[in-house]
């Protein structure tokens, strides 16, 4: 079989931002399955408020206060967030630096609050079904808050290696903005379901 | 001035490119430099370190017909039982394991890793890249998946098998029914499973979306390649309720949580709900690739290319939303709204309307060709019987009153297997019979198959449709025995006798294959003479897939333009690289590099599958566990001064 080159591709860059990448349809794949299971537990959540002859059962309605601190630095965050994926795809190192630390601050602040959260359920979760899902629906978000951290932190020291240089680094800060909005999003709406629900 | 524009500047005014390319490159030198770039180093470290597709794929094959032997035995174990009424061969306690682990087995063990694994093999060679979009993943995922499969049958050996049903319903398998640890390893076996899926899932979508050959735009993708896509979607969307709902129920278990308990405000059903939302797409997990391999083999064996591609297309991804649309149907006998049976009693029945579309185009493309009656052709037109079968009888069950009568009767026990056999075991071993000679190089013996095909056809059939009956004579399903008076005696020992014949016919396909490894014709690239894209490289392919990658201007590029074969030029041959290209038209945007061989994802799955591990017995597992998984990840994702880092 004769074998013509038809397409010469050496001069293409071998990273790019957003829907270019690989990696960014990767992240996206893994929030739209996050995003079900977020789904589905406010599913249940519903599902078994409708159920209950009072919602909620036998407790008075969450405490609002560190579910709303939370959400307002989260809400905050965004700012900050943006501005470093703006960073990133300018390919401004020494930006992407500062803004990664201030990212660390600003994910480690909702987990600190969040200490105070779980209390503020006044429930605990093997009282009835109504604790288990609350506590459910807060440790599912925990988990996430807890694995975008994490991940910044580690781009955060990469940035400051010879490595970090890398452009490809740099798509990853981008990816990595990209999911801590998921995070956000995803507790905008849990704060509206544990917080507000019970309210109503 | 930061790092990356100073580096691109000099770029720029040197104009030059990093690495060495395969432009100029004579024949064996480019052989000698992919060849060595893109190695699995030999010995023990080489064989776990590998993130090769095709090694990953092979392993992720056998390991299911492995499982696949496992369950094939507790069935035969469960027809020795059954084989005479009153029997005390087996303990109802036993028993309870046995087919709980048969179905549990085939499901998350052998049906949907045997799917994935096919894809991850095929995949890469059918859109011409040389591996996955997460190459790592990939690796871990099959880590994750065996190291879940043996947990629960190392703890079926040790009298802790899973009891409950594949579907565990609480509150049998709750805090107050469940014994022992037995629901616990059940439930956790399906967060390895599941993670192992989603895995595989969302690297199959970024490989489709990403990583196609330049011209491979969406109309020219392989049938096949769309099955496994539209799958991957349904295992994202479906495959996270599972995962809820298990994780719920060990809580029930460890912690004390009461989501299933009514006493505390839970509910049983909403079990039911979230594991049908998951369990009815996972039928068509099962059933979409199975129907995309039917798709690749019939236009070979009838040589002309498959009628109403856009039909089938279209079906496909109609089946995979119209498949979150009926889970209810499992749970008609609970008591639901009427307004709510009548809903999921419609959809139900409108899925065969994709399904047959389907079935009318592939028998639109053996009316106007010129069929080869090979051992692949035979299982697709016997899957076309018994599929047709089996949905005929879904179309009855959907149906509230008829499926009132004969729910957890034979009758579903028959109208599944002839879904899920027929319907998916078929076109899979026909699959197998097609590519064997791409994976190994070697034919598989046409004698051989014909009688493997023979004794598999009539043996399913002879075990599985007098179970109609039975049913209908109202034999429930998952009983250890039925009294003399019964008078099921005579079909049940038919049926137990017959099962002896399937089980000589899969004995033949496992032969068959272990003789051809050694024996087999000596295949060429082309040995069916195939129009896809795998067919145009080695058999088996190289570990660099192809030599150069193939640019494709037709749906059918082998029957195109035999002859000339356009390819792409200027990729790395000293490292790792594929082509990325748009979603939509598969024009090339990127040289992305590839991941090279790492143990990490192995050593991340021991991480992971040991908290999975001793998360059964201590919810404290998940904390401790987070310390060596997060290292794992860490030195997994750490740059280690790969070539490409420089560009």
């Amino acid at each position: 079989m004769m074998r013509r080159p038809v397409v010469d591709v050496s001069r293409l860059p071998t990273y790019d931002f957003g829907a270019a990448s690989p990696m960014w349809w990767g992240t996206l794949a893994f929030i739209a399955l996050e995003a079900t299971g977020f789904a589905l537990a406010i599913g249940a959540y519903f599902y078994l408020a409708v159920q209950a002859p009072h919602w909620p059962i036998a407790a008075p309605a969450p405490d609002l206060a560190p579910g709303t601190a939370v959400l307002i630095i989260l809400l905050a965050s965004i700012v900050p967030n943006h501005m470093i994926d703006f960073w990133a795809r300018q390919q401004d190192l020494s930006k992407v630096r500062v803004g990664m630390i201030v990212m660390t601050i600003v994910g480690i602040l909702p987990l600190i609050v969040r200490i105070w959260e779980f209390p503020a359920l006044r429930i605990s979760w093997d009282q009835n079904a109504y604790g288990s899902i609350v506590w459910f629906l807060l440790g599912l978000h925990t988990s996430h808050l807890l694995t975008d951290v994490g991940d910044t932190i580690v781009l955060a020291v990469l940035m400051f290696t010879q490595k970090g240089t890398a452009g490809r680094r740099l798509s990853d800060v981008s990816d990595n903005a990209f999911y801590w909005d998921f995070v956000v999003v995803s507790w905008a709406v849990l704060y509206l379901v544990i917080y507000w629900t019970p309210r109503m | 001035m930061s790092g990356i524009p100073r580096k691109t500047a000099e770029l720029k005014q040197h104009g030059g490119l990093n690495g060495l390319r395969d432009t100029g490159l004579d024949e064996a030198e480019l052989l000698a430099c992919l060849a060595r770039t893109w190695q699995t180093s030999k010995g023990l470290y080489g064989w776990l370190a590998t993130v090769d597709h095709k090694l990953i794929g092979r392993r992720y094959v056998v390991t299911a017909f492995l499982f696949l032997v496992l369950a094939g035995l507790s069935a035969l174990a469960i027809r020795f039982q059954l084989a005479a009424p009153e029997a005390g061969r087996i303990s109802p306690d036993l028993y309870n394991q046995l087919f709980t682990m048969h179905g549990t087995t085939m499901m998350f063990l052998f049906a949907v890793p045997v799917m994935e694994a096919f894809a991850v093999y095929l995949v890469p060679l059918m859109i011409g890249t040389r591996n996955v979009a997460f190459p790592r993943l990939n690796a871990f995922s099959y880590w994750i998946y065996v190291s879940g499969g043996l947990m629960i049958w190392v703890a079926f050996a040790l009298n802790t098998g899973a009891d409950a049903g594949w579907f565990s319903y609480v509150p049998l398998a709750g805090p107050d029914y469940g014994i022992g640890k037995r629901p616990d390893f059940w439930a956790q076996m399906v967060t390895y499973t599941e993670v192992s899926a989603l895995a595989v899932a969302v690297e199959i979508i970024a490989t489709v979306f990403k990583l196609r050959t330049p011209g491979m735009t969406l109309d020219r993708i392989p049938l096949y390649v769309w099955s496994v896509l539209v799958t991957a979607f349904v295992i994202l969307f479906a495959m996270p309720a599972v995962m809820i709902s298990s994780t719920m129920l060990i809580l029930d278990r460890l912690v004390g949580t009461k989501f299933f308990d009514p006493a505390a405000g839970g509910d049983a059903l909403l079990w039911q709900h979230l594991f049908w939302f998951f369990g009815h797409p996972e039928v068509y997990i099962i059933f979409i690739p199975a129907t995309g391999f039917v798709s690749a083999i019939l236009p070979t064996f009838v040589r002309r290319p498959v009628f109403g591609y856009l039909g089938i297309v279209l079906s496909l991804i109609a089946i995979g939303f119209l498949s979150f649309g009926l889970w209810v149907h499992h749970m008609f006998a609970t008591g639901l709204p009427q307004l709510g049976e009548s809903f999921f009693t419609a959809s139900s029945m409108m899925i065969a309307i994709p399904s047959g579309v389907q079935i009318f185009c592939w028998i639109a493309t053996i009316w106007g060709g010129k069929p080869i009656f090979a051992t692949p052709l035979l299982f697709v037109l016997g899957f076309i019987f018994t599929f047709v079968i089996g949905g005929l009888t879904g179309v009855m069950v959907a149906s509230v009153p008829l499926d009132l009568q004969v729910h957890d009767t034979y009758f579903v026990v028959a109208h599944f297997h002839y879904v899920l056999v027929g319907g998916a075991v078929f076109p899979l071993l026909g699959a197998v019979y097609y590519w064997f000679p791409k994976v190994t190089g070697r034919m598989l013996s046409e004698r051989l198959g014909h009688w493997n095909f023979w004794l598999v056809f009539l043996g399913f059939n002879l075990t599985f449709f007098p179970m109609h009956i039975l049913g209908l004579q109202g034999m429930p399903r998952r009983v250890y025995t039925y009294p003399l008076d019964s008078g099921w005696g005579g079909a049940n020992l038919f049926i137990s006798l017959s099962s002896l014949v399937l089980f000589a016919g899969f004995a033949l396909f496992f032969l068959n294959m272990l003789l051809s490894l050694r024996n087999g014709r000596v295949a060429g690239e082309n040995p069916w003479d195939a129009s896809t894209l795998e067919w145009a490289t080695t058999s088996p392919p190289q570990s660099y897939d192809f030599a150069h990658l193939p640019v494709v201007t037709h749906r059918e590029p082998l029957w195109a333009d035999p002859d000339t074969f356009p390819v792409v030029e200027g990729l790395r041959v000293d490292a790792r690289e594929v082509l990325g290209g748009t979603v939509a038209d598969a024009v090339p945007q990127l040289r992305v590099p590839s991941a090279d061989n790492s143990i990490w994802p192995l050593l991340s799955a021991i991480a992971v599958g040991g908290t999975f591990l001793a998360s059964i017995y201590t919810p404290w597992a998940v904390v401790w566990g987070a310390i060596p998984v997060s290292i794992g990840f860490i030195c997994w994702f750490w740059p280690k001064g790969e070539p490409e880092d420089e560009e």
